[in-house]
């Protein structure tokens, strides 16, 4: 089975669940129309789903990725509460900057993984990504140092273990 | 009782937005407004979706709730990241009390 | 001049507060609602006075988020739930827009 046929698969079964989950699923109606949709939604863009074809071997590390979100939904509570106390300070303590850190993360969907988490944690965002050498340039809010080393271990650190293991 | 968590859950979500919003009239420019905005508006509104969505339950209300949260956290820093990189390639200022721009530095070493 | 501004924001916000949960009687999903319009008074503050046009298309961008928010609270109140697709189809059309918003900004056109 090739890898396209396998991602029209997986995007078939997961368009039809979403189709069941909307409609309340009480007719054979709804299940007949939504056989269909799902099937037109697959044949049109089945094929952009999987990329790689490890994703589906090692179906274990859907537990990893569990931990995953578990860390980052609760970096992302931390963020909040960091930008409600800059916001109600009446000095407003900040002292923002454009740095640059390094990644050892390949692939396509990793990096855009990591570049959003970025995003969604304490007082930073991610501005660009350089295709050549993985470089990401990050908007902090609260500059600590200027070094390159120091800001990757700090800001992408904690995600890029994980996510190494999750997608590659 | 199942109510009144989704009941917390809706207030700390509203109390979250009024920050973000506050956050996007004060803070000094454009990228420290898109910072305090994205943050904290997108898990305000995820916070109202997830109490809509322990009130309800399983139906197919509630899943248009959850189907909401997955979207709005899959789409919201893709747009951030659009809008602060054409800003800054469209040249708006930085702030007065910005540190340091290793970006620009590097565009212009590309540049030259 | 800073402290005048900081009271006529106080005073506007104790003004609101005063009206939402002393005088005006009804539902709590009702007064919680009220708390979201008025955060969209700031958002649109930022839309007409924003200094450069980045500062708008956050703003936009951001009043797309609260009103999904706001759409999830009316279906509970309503107990109807075809808010809730308006809501996912309005964050569908606003990250589209924001996308090609941030694009003409960055000085190219849709078409490449």
């Amino acid at each position: 089975m090739t890898k396209k046929k396998k991602s029209r698969i997986l995007v078939f079964i997961l368009s039809l669940l979403c189709y069941l989950g909307l409609t309340s699923f009480t007719d054979i109606q709804e299940l007949i129309a939504g056989i269909i949709v799902s099937l037109i939604v697959s044949l049109i863009a089945g094929r952009f789903l999987l990329q790689n074809d490890k994703f589906v071997k090692h179906f274990l590390r859907i537990f990893k990725a569990i931990k995953y979100l578990f860390l980052f939904l609760w970096e992302m509570a931390k963020a909040n509460i960091h930008v409600a106390y800059l916001v109600l300070h009446p000095d407003l303590p900040i002292k923002p900057g454009i740095v640059k850190i390094k990644s050892n993360l390949k692939n396509d969907s990793s990096i855009t993984a990591l570049a959003n988490s970025i995003t969604l944690t304490p007082g930073t965002l991610t501005i660009d990504v350089n295709d050549e050498n993985h470089d990401l340039y990050i908007h902090c809010i609260d500059v600590k140092s200027e070094n390159v080393l120091i800001n990757t271990n700090t800001i992408g650190g904690k995600f890029e273990k994980l996510l190494a293991e999750v997608f590659e | 009782m199942i109510d009144k968590i989704g009941m917390f859950f809706i207030c700390t979500g509203i109390l979250f937005d009024f920050f973000g919003v506050l956050g996007l009239v004060r803070l000094p420019d454009v990228y420290n407004r898109l910072q305090a905005a994205t943050k904290c508006v997108t898990f305000g509104s995820a916070g109202i979706l997830f109490g809509v969505f322990l009130i309800q339950g399983f139906n197919s209300f509630g899943f248009k709730a959850i189907l909401g949260i997955a979207f709005l956290f899959l789409t919201s820093p893709v747009s951030a990241h659009a809008i602060a990189r054409s800003a800054h390639k469209s040249g708006v200022p930085m702030a007065d009390v910005t540190v340091v721009d290793q970006y620009k530095d590097d565009l212009e070493l590309k540049g030259d | 001049m800073k402290v005048v501004r900081w009271l006529i924001g106080l005073m506007c916000i104790g003004a609101f507060l005063y009206g939402n949960f002393l005088v005006f009687q009804g539902n709590l999903l009702i007064k919680l609602m009220n708390i979201i319009l008025f955060c969209s008074l700031f958002v649109l503050f930022r839309v007409i006075f924003g200094p450069t046009a980045a500062d708008r298309i956050i703003a936009v961008d951001i009043l797309g988020v609260l009103i999904i928010g706001l759409l999830a609270l009316t279906s509970l109140f309503y107990e109807q739930g075809f808010f809730m697709d308006i809501g996912l189809i309005w964050a569908l059309m606003s990250f589209v827009a924001a996308l090609a918003f941030s694009k003409i900004l960055e000085g190219r056109t849709l078409d490449d």
